[in-house]
């Protein structure tokens, strides 16, 4: 029995640099998928930022603080106002955070005769004239916040990135090295001193730096025109974006480790990707579906990827706050790593 | 000096199929070594094994009389039959990509100037033609400047002029003391490369030796050939082999075939006499046309 050539696994950086340039130049030059990578995203942002961009909300939005009481007679005529929906809010801080965020047009204290109003919001100018006029007899005392609207493209566009750099680190390292293989680049390499190592890192370190460019270029180029809301810092959504990728990325070559069906790659790239773009929340919250779907959500990167960036831009949460999110990429990442290159097949 | 590789009772099994069934042979240095064999003989999978790529069922590969190891990768350069290559870069910087995969390597112009490959050097290697793509293939074989080339049917698909081309740059090749491992579908191509051939059908050996040495092994004879419009309706003493437009007669004794011929009333104004070649060996081993 002839001792069969192992594996290599030996780490040469001249060998690495080698696979990396070439993977790059192919990413520049393949511009029909290039072009994709960029438009795709940009065209979603435009498109909703246009359609909701004349969002009028009909009901007003009053938060009330405090015990209400439940005999009518003692109880504000301000709050009989009709078309106006009244919220019981127990919590202070959380619901100025919601004046702020647009999410709620005021803030009212019956009991101690106080109000809260964001001055860029026309909804609130009027609810102060409409409390004024209802309770002329009172003195209340007025506080002031400011804050933008939190819009749907807000809200949408960590999901549309994450979405975006979903396919092409499932597709751009999935489908591409199950391509090399059914055409036997792979088997090329092989029979060249370029360990299984040095080839996947150079596949991972590419993909992985190529998706940061477009996305950072992508993020900044629509932010000119909508000025997404950012509550947090701009490290840590790099952070969680670049961990998120690198999951995608190891998901896509757990996938491609051994099939040499371009076909059935690609189904089973589908197969993963359509659930994600569903369960993950990209386009709405799952807040309100059953346990079982949001269980299963659970078991996506991409759901961790989106939760931790809303969080981070929408709720200002810092990296401590994403602690779950940013270890739940890390374990699937190394997971997924490590059986694919275990399992890894030239040929 | 010991072989260059030694290969000891090869066996390579599929699922239910074996492939390879028990090959031994040696490739002595310096030398152009041919295998040859019908599609699905084994010669392939042998030579697969031999590369490093295909590990075998059972059997030894001995290199410089080691096991196949990383040594091994850095002095093999390997064509294969079918390469693709990565897509959106250049003949230039394919070359550069592979250059930079081993320690030992020759200068680019070198392997442009020998393999011809100025006129498309910033091409698209998907925009290549089938010849000029060989040439390519052929300079990433001879990129390590290897002590040894694997060439698997590296002619295969090339028009006559291009596959003219393509000897020559391996007969450069045999000059500088390379050894050579050729797998071919031609028999012509065998006899004017190789050293030594061996001839696999079925996953075994059934023939070994130089051209010239197979040839006069098993045949004593030389075949004459007619037109078969000729021979139409007469009424022949011996045996005759029909083959697309012409026929054959073998003889071991040609002036009696003509005799017999003449007597017959066949007009021999269009008679050729040949030698008997790899082809006639080919079909008489295997019962099989190695090109159809």
């Amino acid at each position: 029995m002839t001792p069969i050539p192992p594996q290599r696994t030996t780490f040469r950086f001249k060998h690495f640099f080698a696979v990396l340039t070439a993977r790059n130049i192919e990413f520049f030059r393949d511009r029909a998928a290039l072009a994709w990578n960029i438009l795709f995203p940009v065209l979603i942002v435009a498109g909703f930022a246009f359609a909701f961009s004349g969002e009028q909300i009909d009901l007003y939005k009053v938060g009330v603080y405090g015990e209400q009481s439940s005999d009518k007679e003692q109880q504000n005529s301000f709050l009989d106002t009709e078309h106006i929906q009244f919220i019981p809010v127990t919590e202070l801080q959380p619901a100025i955070v919601k004046l702020e965020r647009h999410q709620l047009d005021m803030l009212f204290d019956p009991a101690q005769k106080r109000y809260w109003i964001n001055d860029e919001s026309p909804q609130g100018y009027l609810l102060e004239r409409i409390l004024r006029g209802t309770d002329a007899t009172s003195k209340f005392s007025k506080q002031i916040v400011t804050g933008k609207a939190i819009r749907y493209v807000d809200w949408l566009i960590p999901g549309v990135l994450a979405m975006n750099m979903m396919f092409s680190a499932l597709f751009g390292i999935g489908y591409v090295i199950v391509r090399y293989r059914k055409n036997g680049v792979l088997k090329r390499l092989k029979a060249t001193p370029l360990s299984a190592l040095e080839f996947l890192s150079a596949q991972i370190v590419s993909r992985l730096w190529l998706i940061m460019a477009i996305t950072t270029l992508v993020f900044a180029g629509t932010n000119l025109f909508v000025d997404f809301a950012m509550f947090g810092s701009w490290l840590s959504l790099f952070i969680i974006f670049t961990l998120g990728t690198i999951s995608m990325i190891s998901l896509g070559l757990l996938i491609a480790a051994r099939l040499s069906s371009e076909e059935l790659a690609g189904g089973l790239l589908n197969l993963i990707s359509w659930p994600m773009i569903f369960l993950s929340g990209v386009w709405f919250s799952l807040e309100g579906s059953p346990t079982i779907i949001k269980q299963l959500a659970q078991l996506l990167p991409l759901t961790h990827l989106i939760d931790g960036a809303r969080a981070i831009m929408i709720d200002g949460a810092n990296l401590i706050d994403i602690a779950p999110q940013l270890g739940m990429l890390t374990l699937m990442s190394v997971v997924f790593i490590a059986i694919g290159a275990a399992s890894f097949r030239w040929e | 000096m010991p072989p260059l590789l030694q290969i000891e009772n090869l066996v390579k099994h599929y699922k239910d199929v074996q492939a390879v069934r028990g090959v031994s042979f040696t490739v002595e240095q310096g030398s152009c070594f041919g295998l040859l064999g019908p599609n699905g003989a084994g010669k392939s999978t042998t030579v697969e094994m031999m590369e490093g790529i295909t590990p075998p069922t059972d059997g030894k590969i001995i290199y410089h009389g080691q096991p196949l190891g990383d040594r091994f990768r850095h002095e093999a350069g390997i064509m294969f039959q079918t390469t693709a290559l990565q897509d959106f870069i250049t003949v230039r910087e394919t070359l550069d990509l592979f250059r930079r995969l081993y320690d030992k390597t020759l200068p680019v112009e070198e392997l442009v100037e020998r393999c011809a490959l100025h006129e498309f050097l910033d091409r698209d290697t998907r925009k290549l033609s089938g010849g000029q793509r060989q040439r390519l293939l052929l300079a990433l074989a001879l990129i390590n400047d290897p002590e040894f080339l694997f060439l698997d049917e590296p002619t295969t698909g090339l028009d006559p002029q291009a596959r003219r081309n393509f000897w020559e740059l391996v007969h450069g090749i045999k000059r500088e003391g390379k050894t050579v491992i050729l797998t071919t579908h031609y028999m012509e191509e065998a006899y004017e490369l190789c050293d030594k051939i061996i001839i696999m059908d079925h996953g075994k050996i059934i023939a070994e030796g130089t051209p010239q040495q197979l040839l006069s092994q098993h045949f004593s004879d030389v075949v004459a050939v007619l037109p078969a419009t000729e021979l139409a309706g007469k009424e022949l003493p011996m045996p005759v082999i029909k083959n697309g437009d012409s026929c054959e007669i073998v003889t071991r004794n040609v002036d009696q075939t003509i005799l017999e011929l003449i007597k017959a009333g066949v007009s021999l104004a269009h008679l050729r006499i040949r030698e008997r070649t790899l082809d006639d060996l080919f079909l008489q081993l295997t019962g099989k046309e190695l090109r159809r």
